[in-house]
């Protein structure tokens, strides 16, 4: 659904910092998307491969490492990952909780010929 | 072969979008809101009330964003003091506005004529949770009919609300929603939103709604006179 403008700023970030490095290939790129971050991988590929065709970064392969939902209880401090969608500390039973991880999306870093 | 480090934020470029939309909005001293909740919960018509109690001493302008139809902007357009339809069937995010969609309205709203600026998002609880616009206050709407658990199923657009306003409470007798159990979920993620429960039918809770931006919008405006 909103990937496509998500895969857009992908393709023009590595294009971008292909260029200043010279580079005439992109082989690689290593995505971090958080778990709370509401993009789907798989989606992302399918327009990348759309929008990446004929310039440098065609073929390249998408690496998301995923990173975790991480919480933090407000009660008594701790921080953890939820399992599931229910989100009560695991040892207080809270479920005043702050959100310190998990939304983030961004090029961590790219291989390059 | 070798290795480059970017490290960039991929929602960078929507994000510095938002910032300057926001700058454009203090330049005009236009307070921006923006409206997002699922399909039928209510946005439109929490903006009509809102414009009906409002419009003796603000003038309101109107960014309505929809999939298709100019239905809602239809419904708007004799009571507000402008409004710009964003369709988005035809663009990128076709389920969400985003920071560029409302730099375009921006360009075709008299900005020097509008006080107060309610952006009616896509009907989603999803995709509108990941933009931000430029707007001054976030604000989402639950109606009791889709029931007690979207904070729970939905928890990033309940995180980041100023305001979370409780629509059709005139239901109360007819469905199982159970108010404090709401809010007690959206209070575990978010400890300083704001709640209003109000019908947008009988106009019940309007009022204090209302009161709730005018306080917002001074403060807003004594912020900036401060600088």
């Amino acid at each position: 659904m909103h990937e496509l403008g998500i895969t857009q700023s992908i393709v023009n970030i590595v294009l971008d910092k292909a260029k200043e490095a010279q580079a005439s290939k992109i082989v690689q790129i290593n995505l971090v998307a958080g778990k709370l971050a509401g993009f789907v991988p798989e989606c992302i590929q399918f327009y990348f491969d759309i929008l990446s065709k004929d310039t440098i970064a065609q073929e390249a392969s998408l690496i998301f490492t995923p990173a975790p939902a991480q919480l933090r209880c407000r009660n008594c401090s701790i921080t953890f990952h939820p399992q599931d969608t229910l989100w009560s500390c695991p040892k207080c039973d809270s479920q005043s909780v702050e959100i310190i991880g998990g939304r983030e999306l961004y090029v961590e870093s790219m291989e390059v010929e | 072969m070798r290795k480059i480090e970017v490290v960039q934020n991929i929602m960078e470029a929507n994000d510095s979008i938002a910032a300057q939309n926001q700058q454009l909005l203090d330049k005009h001293e236009v307070f921006a809101i923006n409206i997002m909740s699922s399909p039928g919960a209510g946005k439109t018509s929490l903006i009509l009330q809102t414009i009906a109690r409002l419009k003796n001493k603000l003038r309101i302008g109107v960014i309505e964003g929809d999939v298709a139809s100019t239905i809602d902007a239809e419904k708007i357009e004799s009571h507000a003091a402008a409004v710009v339809q964003i369709n988005t069937k035809n663009m990128p995010e076709s389920c969400s506005l985003i920071a560029n969609m409302i730099d375009y309205a921006l360009k075709n709203l008299p900005l020097r004529d509008i006080d107060l600026l309610l952006i009616e998002n896509v009907g989603n609880l999803i995709c509108p949770s990941e933009f931000i616009l430029g707007e001054h206050k976030r604000v989402v709407i639950s109606s009791l009919p889709e029931g007690d658990d979207k904070p729970i199923k939905y928890p990033m657009i309940f995180a980041d609300a100023n305001a979370v306003v409780i629509n059709k409470v005139d239901f109360l007798p007819y469905v199982d929603f159970d108010i404090s159990a709401f809010r007690h979920a959206v209070e575990g993620l978010n400890p300083k939103v704001k709640f209003f429960e109000v019908s947008c039918k009988t106009g019940a809770g309007i009022e204090d709604w209302c009161s709730w931006l005018l306080s917002e919008i001074t403060a807003a405006s004594k912020i900036k006179q401060r600088r």
